[in-house]
């Protein structure tokens, strides 16, 4: 038996700044003006100006720095321990990356420099364009998304002007009903008309059920592979020839990238544009809603249509190429959120192809090995083989015990784990996803089968305990149904309540 | 698992309560629970002309939004606003006071298509398989 993280020391309590606040405490000293003061009261309309300063924490520099620090230690991370957060591929994210990251070359550069100026972080650009190329097997990249709905959005708007320029627009996206959850938002926010398909009880996409809906009004086929339960979809090639007859084009979500890399090209498959969340499958920072990056990669029917500008390279120099009269414009400030795509690049570098390749079947051993050790205990609603995520349910534990998958997730905190993802997909009633990554130690992995049959025996033995977990975090069970029910969002609604 | 015989159902778990060529639409108890505790009720402007099978709300818990399919076609003539205050109504009385929408019939034939109590009893049995 290993020994799982858990809790042993202390947590410091903390109240919230606003609470801490003293009147005229300063946490900084600003300099003396050096240019005439000016009247606010006189430079804007009346409209545009305070009656009264706002209401902000007057507090001290090792308030806030001990603040947030105390903060920290009440959160989890994938620096403390395993993220199992399906779905998520919440991979470790090597230092070198932040290091990359923090060279006054790339951190210190401004957006304006000229190209003459920039050559090395253009040089970089392209080099991860190229490098993301040869992962998905596509033609044409742009790094402006900045994440992995932005890059859905930005593929489908692409899709649609590709069609209108074709003089065929076209009103139909379906999507199967094991893509990510996002698609059908991106395509309703495209104005079109989703439909969307039920899997085989393989848990793959049906195929036949996919051949009567797709028809000549179709746009675009989104899917994601490998699917939500983490399953191969074997036939989407049959699909995508299915689309393509049409007059179509396939979508595929590259959030579960992570398998797939070295094994097999999204282009053979017939895919013709993708995002690739760097964030996920190239280990940049993730969770906490910091900045990401949804890299698009485009077959070359799509190519006129990517946002601009492009990074191209001429004669051994780097440029930005405006010119693309065809471009849907652009769909991000500047170039896409840049420290992502030195992590990236950075990634990239460190891996080669031969390390990319061993993560994905890392990936997918570690995933299986969890789905073996825990298939005894753990309802596995679909038994059709996964690669890099499995998906459980918590049928066993709620019909002996009344144990929900919530319930399991708010346990495994006190073993010193990030639960897993809950509820979703919605297929699967229920549903626990786990995603281990590869970068978990075998010993790691083993920890957290642990805890999950030790959560299991416990279901049986003590299931009051596992219903009121967490026990050892600093703030136990939320009620989340009153917090979305009665949300207390601002100091000042919490001010009103009090 | 509470389906009541004076009810007609959807394969969506949506019920319909047919009084003449009015009908009243919410979903099911089976629904609610499989759902959870509900935060959110999305429903559709009085007025809406809707038709059989089309998404006209939302049902938001704390797990998921679930579209709310209509039963039947015709013409939204009133809204449960009551659900703006009190989502947990759908939780507690999915068949009374959770009551969601009601329509004015365009095509009350299309009752027949919908599920008797029975159908409807059938079809949870075979999902919980």
């Amino acid at each position: 038996m290993s020994r799982s993280p858990g809790r042993q020391g202390r947590l410091l309590a903390e109240p919230l700044l606003c609470e801490q606040s003293v009147p005229g405490r300063r946490g900084l000293d600003l300099p003396a003006l050096d240019v005439d003061p000016v009247d606010v009261g006189k430079a804007w309309p009346a409209v545009c100006v305070r009656a009264q300063p706002p209401v902000l924490p007057e507090v001290s520099e090792v308030e806030v720095a001990r603040h947030y620090t105390r903060l920290s230690t009440w959160n989890h991370s994938i620096d403390l321990a395993a993220y199992p957060l399906g779905s998520c591929t919440m991979k470790y994210n090597p230092r070198l990356n932040e290091w990359a990251a923090r060279l006054d070359g790339f951190a210190g550069l401004h957006p304006y420099a000229p190209e003459a100026l920039a050559q090395g972080a253009l040089g970089l650009m392209h080099a991860l364009g190229q490098g993301l190329l040869a992962v998905t097997g596509l033609d044409s990249v742009t790094l402006q998304p900045a994440a992995g709905a932005h890059g859905e959005l930005t593929g489908i708007m692409m899709v649609r002007k590709a069609l209108a320029e074709r003089g065929s627009p076209r009103s139909l996206v379906v999507v199967p009903d094991s893509a990510h959850g996002t698609n059908p938002a991106t395509a309703a926010l495209n104005g079109f008309r989703v439909v969307t398909v039920a899997s085989c009880p393989d848990g793959t996409a049906d195929v036949e059920a996919l051949r009567k809906v797709i028809d000549d009004s179709v746009a675009a086929v989104m899917i994601t592979n490998p699917n939500t339960l983490g399953v191969f979809e074997p036939r989407i090639k049959e699909v995508a020839d299915l689309v393509h007859g049409k007059g179509g084009f396939v979508y595929m979500d590259g959030a579960n990238l992570n398998a797939l890399m070295g094994k097999t090209l999204p282009a053979a498959m017939g895919v013709d544009v993708m995002h690739i969340n760097l964030h996920k499958t190239m280990s940049t920072p993730h969770g906490g809603g910091g900045p990401g990056g949804g890299a698009l990669c485009v077959a070359e029917a799509l190519a006129p249509y990517l946002p601009r500008p492009l990074v191209v390279e001429r004669n051994g120099r780097y440029a930005l190429d405006y010119d693309r009269p065809l471009s849907i414009g652009r769909v991000r400030s500047f170039y896409g959120n840049f420290g992502v795509l030195v992590r990236a690049y950075a990634y990239l570098r460190e891996m080669g192809a031969p390390g990319l390749t061993r993560a994905a079947e890392l990936a997918v051993l570690n995933a299986n090995y969890v789905r073996a050790r825990l298939k005894e205990r753990y309802e596995l609603p679909y038994a059709t083989p996964t690669l890099h995520e499995v998906v459980f349910s918590d049928k066993r534990q709620k019909d002996s015990k009344g144990v929900t998958n919530i319930d399991v997730a708010k346990r495994l905190i006190d073993h010193g784990f990030h639960p897993p993802t809950v509820s979703f997909p919605l297929i699967v009633h229920g549903a626990l996803m786990i995603e281990p990554c590869e970068t978990e130690p075998p010993a790691s992995v083993e920890a957290l089968c642990d805890a999950f049959l030790q959560i299991a025996d416990e279901v049986e033995r003590d299931p009051d305990k596992v219903k009121s977990a967490p026990h050892t975090t600093m703030i136990g069970r939320l009620d989340d149904v009153r917090a979305a029910r009665q949300p207390v969002l601002t100091y000042r609604d919490l001010a009103a309540t009090k | 698992m509470s389906i009541p015989n004076d009810l007609r159902y959807t394969e969506e778990h949506e019920w319909a309560r047919v009084e003449g060529t009015s009908a009243t639409v919410g979903i099911t108890h089976h629904a609610q629970e499989a759902l959870g505790d509900i935060v959110f009720v999305d429903l559709p402007e009085v007025g809406r002309q809707i038709k059989k099978g089309e998404a006209i709300g939302a049902v938001e818990s704390v797990k998921a939004v679930s579209d709310l399919f209509s039963p039947l076609s015709g013409k939204v003539v009133a809204v449960n606003t009551e659900l703006t205050n009190l989502p947990d109504a759908v939780n507690k009385e999915p068949y009374g006071a959770g009551w969601m929408v009601k329509v004015e019939l365009s095509a009350p034939a299309e009752v027949d298509q919908l599920l008797s109590a029975d159908a409807y009893q059938g079809l949870l049995a075979k999902e919980a398989k």
